[in-house]
């Protein structure tokens, strides 16, 4: 077979040290897995802009941001960005797993999943493309509400430590949210079966710190900490803990473990 | 070289795969043949790594193809059943993606694409979208996937499925060209299909492999007696003259004529001829003998008989 590919792969009798570019997560070939992990991204990107969802997801998703921030920010005159990251979490209940629910669903419904998995990529490395293509468009949604705190800076002293760390926060429960979608999304073949199963996850994760007094008092501190909000306060705050990092690290770990395991099972 | 070796996998109670073992040789184009459910689908699955064994092993190359999956799937091009590919993309920008994916070098990438887009056709549907493609289009723009990256080894889930007759022979001869240099497994439930274009058929049925070999060996193997179809008119008793005559079994009435021209069938043994004995007992019963001729046991009889009950 004639070589097509430029990349060699490295001898396997030597015990050599790892490649350049070597990563535990990746293996052996990191540089084409990074090639491969791309390509997907890309197309799926490119699938996200090509359908109308996106755009319909897009365009709610800004009009109640927009409507919840400045019907607000009206009203108590103040130059920053609270209101908008209070609400944010809300939102993206509904937009995360509406951004993940086609990922898997489709491809197992229609058959390309298949096609997907005899290509030569890992599950991870498949899961890696599909999330990263996931979270570059909801990095662009909520990228254009990057708007609001542009405006509001203009009609008086803006803070920017906590916009830039409520942005921060945004993104990474975005991410926790999105992996919890993508976990739903291979449960099931069904795209609105995936979205609401998303979604009822994220809520869960929502409302968990809300029930406080329902919880025998030593189990309230976990409780507590388990909750979504808990977290991304400290954000908003400008402070980016990294107890809440890990936290997010975390949901973001054992949604890729649990999808793995899911899409394992169907071989 | 493809090696399989005791290739088991069950759905829940259902043996999809059982205790399949067979080899497949560089330049040789294996079909795999059976009716619907007998287990090809799922065999091809297993080889192209989409599905994991119970039990068994698959060797591609020196490759364990469970434990190297990855490596496994770079050497080989599949095409699977229905061809499920993206119905929104180009034509054009599925294979850069297929080549990306195949990690391809950017200076060979472009040149791969244009040669598939010759080689299967494709020169006036690049520009498309895959949704807009007729069904043999699709299927073409499924064969130039599996080929992109030269693979060594080929697996092609039913490649002619809902193709029309031109289309069929394009894709035979081209399956055909492949064969000698590279290492073909195809699946079918066409007859005359893996009849044309296979050197070697491997029946299966319900999950097992109930023949195995060279079409025309399987038709000799499956030969235990020959069976000879006669039209005679002739007085007296013809059926027991002719029931008396060497390695004869068994005489049947066929299909009569005319009420003088009568239809007889011979049963006797495979390995003798006997058409020159029952000439030469015609002329000297004095029958007139309107027709004889000997039944060839097509690959369908073969298969009918392995695969019904």
């Amino acid at each position: 077979m004639p070589n097509l590919t430029k990349i060699k792969q490295p001898a396997e009798t030597v015990p050599a040290p790892p490649p350049a570019g070597f990563s535990p997560l990746l293996g052996k070939n990191t540089q084409r897995a990074w090639v491969r992990i791309s390509a997907l991204a890309r197309k799926e990107l490119y699938s996200y802009f090509y359908s109308p969802i996106a755009y319909v997801v897009m365009v709610i998703y800004l009009l109640f941001a927009g409507w919840f921030f400045f019907s607000r920010f009206f009203l108590f005159g103040q130059i920053e960005m609270r209101m908008y990251f209070g609400t944010a979490p809300l939102l993206l209940m509904f937009l995360a797993p509406a951004i993940t629910m086609r990922l898997l669903a489709e491809e197992i419904n229609t058959g390309s999943y298949e096609m997907l998995m005899t290509l030569p990529l890992t599950i991870t490395q498949m899961l890696l493309g599909k999330f990263l293509a996931a979270f570059a468009f909801l990095a662009v949604i909520i990228g254009v509400t990057l708007s609001y705190p542009l405006t509001i800076a203009s009609l008086g002293p803006l803070d920017w430590g906590p916009v830039m760390g409520g942005y921060l926060g945004l993104l990474v429960l975005g991410a926790a949210f999105l992996s919890i979608g993508l976990f739903t999304s291979a449960l099931t073949r069904n795209q609105i079966v995936a979205f609401i199963l998303g979604f009822a996850l994220c809520f869960v994760l929502f409302l968990v710190d809300k029930i406080l007094m329902l919880i025998p008092g030593f189990l309230v501190g976990f409780f507590e900490y388990l909750g979504v909000e808990y977290h991304t306060q400290n954000f908003s705050r400008g402070v980016v803990d990294s107890k809440d990092l890990i936290y997010f690290a975390s949901i973001i770990i054992i949604a890729f473990i649990g999808t793995r395991l899911v899409l394992e099972r169907r071989k | 070289m493809i090696r399989i070796e005791e290739l088991s996998k069950n759905f829940s109670t259902v043996k999809a795969v059982d205790q399949v073992t067979f080899e497949v040789k560089k330049g040789e184009i294996l079909g795999l043949l059976g009716p619907n459910g007998a287990g090809k689908t799922t065999t091809l699955r297993l080889i192209s790594g989409y599905l994991r064994p119970d039990q068994g092993r698959i060797f591609v190359g020196d490759q364990d193809a469970v434990e190297n999956t990855e490596a496994v799937r770079a050497m080989i091009g599949y095409l699977p059943e229905y061809n499920p590919i993206y119905q929104d993309m180009l034509v054009y920008d599925y294979l850069q993606y297929i080549a990306a994916m195949r990690a391809l070098a950017p200076e060979v990438k472009e040149e791969r694409v244009r040669e598939m887009v010759t080689t299967c056709g494709l020169k006036d549907e690049v520009g498309k979208r895959i949704s807009e493609l007729s069904k043999g289009n699709r299927q073409r723009v499924g064969l130039a996937q599996a080929m992109l990256h030269d693979p060594e080894y080929l697996i092609l889930d039913e490649p002619t499925a809902g193709l029309d007759p031109n289309q069929i022979s394009d894709i035979r001869d081209l399956i055909k060209r492949l064969g000698r240099k590279k290492t073909v497994i195809l699946s079918s439930h066409i007859l005359s299909e893996v009849e044309a274009t296979c050197d070697r058929v491997i029946i299966i049925h319900q999950g097992k492999v109930v023949a195995d070999g060279n079409p025309k060996d399987l038709q000799r193997q499956a030969v235990d007696e020959s069976r000879i179809h006669l039209k005679i008119a002739g007085d007296g008793n013809v059926n027991e003259v002719l029931k008396k005559l060497e390695h004869v079994y068994k005489v049947e009435a066929d299909e009569n004529e005319s009420k003088e021209i009568r239809g007889y069938l011979v049963h006797s043994a495979h390995d003798h001829d006997l058409r020159p004995d029952i000439f030469r007992l015609a002329q000297k019963e004095g029958w007139v003998l309107y027709e004889m001729h000997r039944e060839v046991v097509s690959l369908e009889s073969i298969f009918r008989r392995l695969t019904s009950g």
